[in-house]
C-alpha cells in the first residue's frame, strides 16, 4: 500500500559494504515507508542476502560508506539485538539449528525482549503459551514443534514457518524476509505467504528478497527492485518482476555499464 | 606445552604425610566388615612408599598435572557436621544416603524392597573382582584409594528397586582427604537407578572407587554429578563388569574442581551387553577436568555408545582419553565414541585422545572428536531475535550441555546441575 505521506521506516543511502576485503554492496539506495511491501530480486551474488544480513547487524560485514536510518535513527550504530528489540526483523534464508535449546523457551525469551523494548510487561510461561498457540495459526504450524529444539530436524518448510511464527510474535516494523520461498513446496509457499500477508499492516513494511515471481504471485509487492553487482539497478512496480521473468537478468545487465558503476550515487533506472 | 611434574620431594612428602595420617587415625569399622580391605591397604601403602605419586612423565597422567592435589592439607577430612536437607530438600521418591567415609550410610535407614546390605562373605569374595576384570586394580587411583579406605559400602540389588538411590558425599568447606568405596552387586534381572553426588567447597580431596557387577539382564542407570570449587579435588574410579544382556547407562557430569579425574572402566565379560556412556566436564579458571574411560569387550556382539563433552574457558584444561578394546573374541562388536569440545577462550586447552585397539575383524567401531568455539551463526541468529550477546552465549552453552544433563537420573534435577556447572552470567 503506497501512501506518499506514510512515515519513512527505513532509509538506506549510498550503502557500501565489504566482507573481508571484498566489496559486496556498492551504493545501495532504498526507502521503505510504512504500509509498503518491497521485493528485491537479482542473481546469486548480486548482494541481496548481504543487504539483508547487514541490516540485521551480521558481524561478518563492514559498512565502508553510506547510512541506514531506521525511523530517523542510525541503525548501523545498534547491536543486532538492539535492532531486533527496536523492531527490525530478519527472516533467515537458512534458519540455524540450535540443538538443546527449546524452541518454546527461545520464542518466549525473544518475545519478551521485544516486549520490554515496547514498554509491555514480560509474559510468563502460561501467558506466552496462550499467545504462541494463537500465533501458530498464522502459519498453520503444529504445536509439537514448540517442544523441539530450535529448528533441529525441521524440514525446510517447517523452518520457514518457524521464521514467520517469530515474525508474528515479534511484531516488527521492518521485516526483511530473505528468500523465504526457497525450499518450499507449493502448499507451504501459500501458507507462508498467507501468513506474511496477514502480518503486513499499514504500520509496518516488508522487504522480500527473492529469486522468483512465484512468491510475488502470492504476496503482491508495491515496488520491485533489481539488484546487480551490489547496487539497485532498476526499480518498478510489480510488473517489473514479470518483465524480469520474461526477459531474464541479461536485460538488467544492459544497464550495468562501466560509467554507471563508476558513479556510486547515480540514481537507479526508473521503469514505471 | 604441558608442564612435566615429576614426583618431586614435595609431592612425595605430601603422599607420605597422607599415608601417616591415615595410619595413625583409628580404622573405622562400620557396617558388617571392613576387614577385607586390610590386605589391600597394607600392600597399597607399601607400593606408594616405593613408587611415590605419578607424574606427567607417565602416559596415563601425561596431560594431567596432580599439582592441585598436593595443596590439599594431608589430614583426614572430618565427617559432615550435619546433613543438609534444608539446602537440598528432596521428595520421598528418592532414597538419599549420606556417604562420608565415616558414618555408616545405612544406619537407621529402611532400605526399599530389592535393596539390601551385601553379606560379608559376598563382600570378601567380590571386592576387587570387577577391578581385576577391567585390569585396573593396579592403577594409581585405585591403589591410592586402597591405601586409605577403611570402609566399604556394599549393596545387593535384587529385582527392581522401587526407589531411585541417591548417594551423597558433601565435603562442605572441610579440609583434608576422604576415601570412599562402593561395591554393588546387581543380580540377574535386577534394576537400579543410582545418582552419585559429590560436592566440595574447601581444600579437600575425595578419592572414590566404585565396583559394580551386573549379572545377566541386569540394568544399571548410574549418574555421577560432581560439583566442586578451585581448591577441591575429586579422583573417582568407576569399574563396572557386565554380563551378557545387561545394560549400563553411565552419565558423568563434573565441573568446578581444581582437579577432577573420572575413570569409568567397563568390561563386558562375555560381550553381548549394552553400554551407554555420557559425559560432560566443565573447566574454567585454571581447573583441570580429566576423563579416562576404558571399555573392554571380552566376547562377541557387545555394544557401546559413548559421547563425551567438555566446555573449557579461561585457562581451564580438559582431558579425554577414551580406550576401547576389541580383542579377537569380540566379533560383531558395535562401538561408537564421540568427543565434542567447546573452547571458550584462547588460553583454554583440550586434549582428546581416542584409543581404539581393535583385533577382531568383523566389527563396527567409529570414533570422532570435534573442538569448536560457539558458532558465530548461531549467536547471530539468537541476537537477531533480541537476545543479548551474553544471554545468547549462555543459551547455546546450556544447549550444548543439555544433551548430557538430560541423561542423568531424574533426581539430579533437584541439584540444579546446569546452574551449578555453568555458574552466573559473565561478560565476555
Amino acid at each position: 500500500m503506497i501512501r506518499p505521506d506514510a512515515p519513512v521506516l527505513l532509509e538506506i543511502c549510498n550503502l557500501h559494504a565489504t566482507v573481508g576485503d571484498q566489496p559486496i554492496l556498492k551504493g545501495v539506495d532504498l526507502t521503505l515507508r510504512a504500509g509498503e511491501i518491497h521485493a528485491v530480486m537479482g542473481r546469486n551474488g548480486s548482494g541481496k542476502s548481504t543487504l539483508s544480513k547487514l541490516l540485521a547487524g551480521h558481524p561478518a560485514y563492514t559498512v565502508t560508506a553510506g547510512t541506514v536510518r531506521y525511523r530517523g535513527e542510525d541503525l548501523l550504530a545498534l547491536a543486532p539485538e538492539e535492532r531486533a528489540r527496536a523492531g527490525v526483523f530478519l527472516g533467515f534464508q537458512y534458519p540455524v539449528e540450535i540443538p538443546g535449546v527449546s524452541n518454546l523457551e527461545f520464542l518466549r525469551v525473544a518475545t519478551n525482549a521485544r516486549r520490554t523494548a515496547q514498554g509491555a510487561e514480560d509474559l510468563d510461561t502460561f501467558a506466552f503459551e496462550d499467545l504462541v498457540r494463537e500465533r501458530l495459526k498464522v502459519v498453520q504450524m503444529d504445536p509439537a514443534f514448540l517442544d523441539r529444539s530450535v529448528n533441529e530436524g525441521f524440514s525446510g518448510g517447517e523452518k520457514k514457518r518457524n521464521e514467520i511464527l517469530q515474525m508474528a510474535l515479534l511484531d516488527p516494523l521492518v521485516a526483511i524476509l530473505d528468500e523465504t520461498d526457497s525450499g518450499l513446496d507449493i502448499d507451504a509457499l501459500r501458507i507462508v505467504s498467507a501468513g506474511v500477508n496477514q502480518l503486513a499492516t499499514p504500520d509496518n513494511c516488508i522487504l522480500l528478497i527473492t529469486h522468483y515471481q512465484r512468491l510475488l504471485d502470492e504476496i503482491t509487492p508495491d515496488y520491485v527492485h533489481v539488484m546487480a553487482a551490489g547496487r539497485i539497478l532498476r526499480t518498478g512496480g510489480k510488473e517489473l518482476a514479470l518483465e524480469l521473468e520474461r526477459r531474464g537478468y541479461d536485460w538488467v545487465d544492459e544497464g550495468l555499464d562501466s560509467s554507471n558503476l563508476a558513479d556510486p550515487i547515480a540514481p537507479p533506472l526508473e521503469v514505471f | 606445552m604441558s608442564t612435566v611434574t615429576a614426583p618431586g620431594p614435595a609431592s612425595a612428602a605430601w603422599l607420605e604425610s597422607v599415608l601417616r595420617v591415615f595410619e595413625s587415625s583409628l580404622p573405622v569399622v562400620l557396617g558388617e566388615s571392613a576387614g577385607c580391605l586390610d590386605q589391600d591397604r597394607t600392600a597399597a601403602r607399601d607400593y606408594f612408599r616405593r613408587a611415590g605419586p605419578p607424574s606427567t612423565r607417565q602416559e596415563a597422567w601425561r596431560f594431567t598435572s596432580l599439582a592441585p592435589l598436593f595443596a590439599v592439607p594431608p589430614e583426614v577430612l572430618p565427617a559432615s557436621a550435619a546433613p543438609f536437607e534444608a539446602d537440598h530438600p528432596h521428595d520421598s521418591e528418592v532414597l538419599r544416603l549420606y556417604w562420608d567415609g565415616d558414618r555408616d550410610p545405612l544406619a537407621g535407614v529402611d532400605l526399599p524392597e530389592g535393596l539390601s546390605r551385601l553379606e560379608t562373605g559376598f563382600q570378601d569374595a567380590l571386592l576387587g573382582t570387577v577391578l581385576q576384570a577391567a585390569g585396573t586394580a593396579d592403577s594409581w587411583l585405585v591403589r591410592f584409594n586402597a591405601a586409605l579406605a577403611t570402609q566399604v559400602l556394599a549393596l545387593r540389588v535384587r529385582g527392581q528397586v522401587s526407589l531411585p538411590l541417591e548417594l551423597v558425599s558433601d565435603c562442605g568447606d572441610g579440609t583434608g582427604v576422604r576415601p570412599l568405596r562402593l561395591l554393588l552387586l546387581l543380580e540377574e534381572d535386577a534394576s537400579l537407578e543410582l545418582l552419585q553426588v559429590h560436592r566440595a567447597a574447601g581444600s579437600s580431596l575425595a578419592t572414590v572407587v566404585v565396583e559394580a557387577q551386573l549379572s545377566p539382564r541386569a540394568r544399571l542407570r548410574h549418574g555421577v554429578l560432581a560439583q566442586g570449587t578451585d581448591a577441591s579435588c575429586l579422583l573417582a574410579h568407576l569399574a563396572v563388569s557386565q554380563a551378557p544382556a545387561s545394560e549400563l547407562d553411565l552419565t558423568t557430569v563434573a565441573g568446578g574442581w581444581g582437579l577432577v579425574r573420572l575413570e569409568p572402566a567397563i568390561t563386558q565379560v562375555q560381550g553381548a551387553a549394552v553400554t551407554r556412556l555420557r559425559g560432560l566436564q566443565v573447566a574454567r579458571d585454571r581447573q583441570i577436568a580429566d576423563l579416562h574411560s576404558l571399555v573392554r569387550f571380552e566376547g562377541p556382539e557387545g555394544q557401546l555408545d559413548q559421547l563425551q563433552k567438555a566446555v573449557v574457558d579461561d585457562a581451564g584444561r580438559s582431558v579425554f582419553h577414551g580406550a576401547v578394546q576389541v580383542p579377537q573374541a569380540a566379533q560383531r562388536t558395535n562401538a561408537s565414541q564421540l568427543s565434542r569440545n567447546l573452547l571458550l577462550s584462547d588460553r583454554a586447552r583440550v586434549d582428546a585422545i581416542p584409543q581404539l585397539e581393535i583385533v577382531a575383524d568383523d566389527v563396527r567401531c567409529t570414533h570422532g572428536a570435534t573442538v569448536t568455539r560457539l558458532q558465530e551463526e548461531e549467536l547471530f541468529y539468537l541476537r537477531s531475535r533480541g537476545l543479548g550477546a551474553d544471554q545468547a552465549a549462555r543459551l547455546l552453552l546450556a544447549g550444548f550441555c543439555d544433551e548430557i544433563l538430560a541423561s542423568l537420573p531424574e533426581s539430579a534435577s533437584s541439584w540444579k546441575p546446569a546452574a551449578a556447572l555453568l555458574g552466573p552470567a559473565r561478560p565476555r
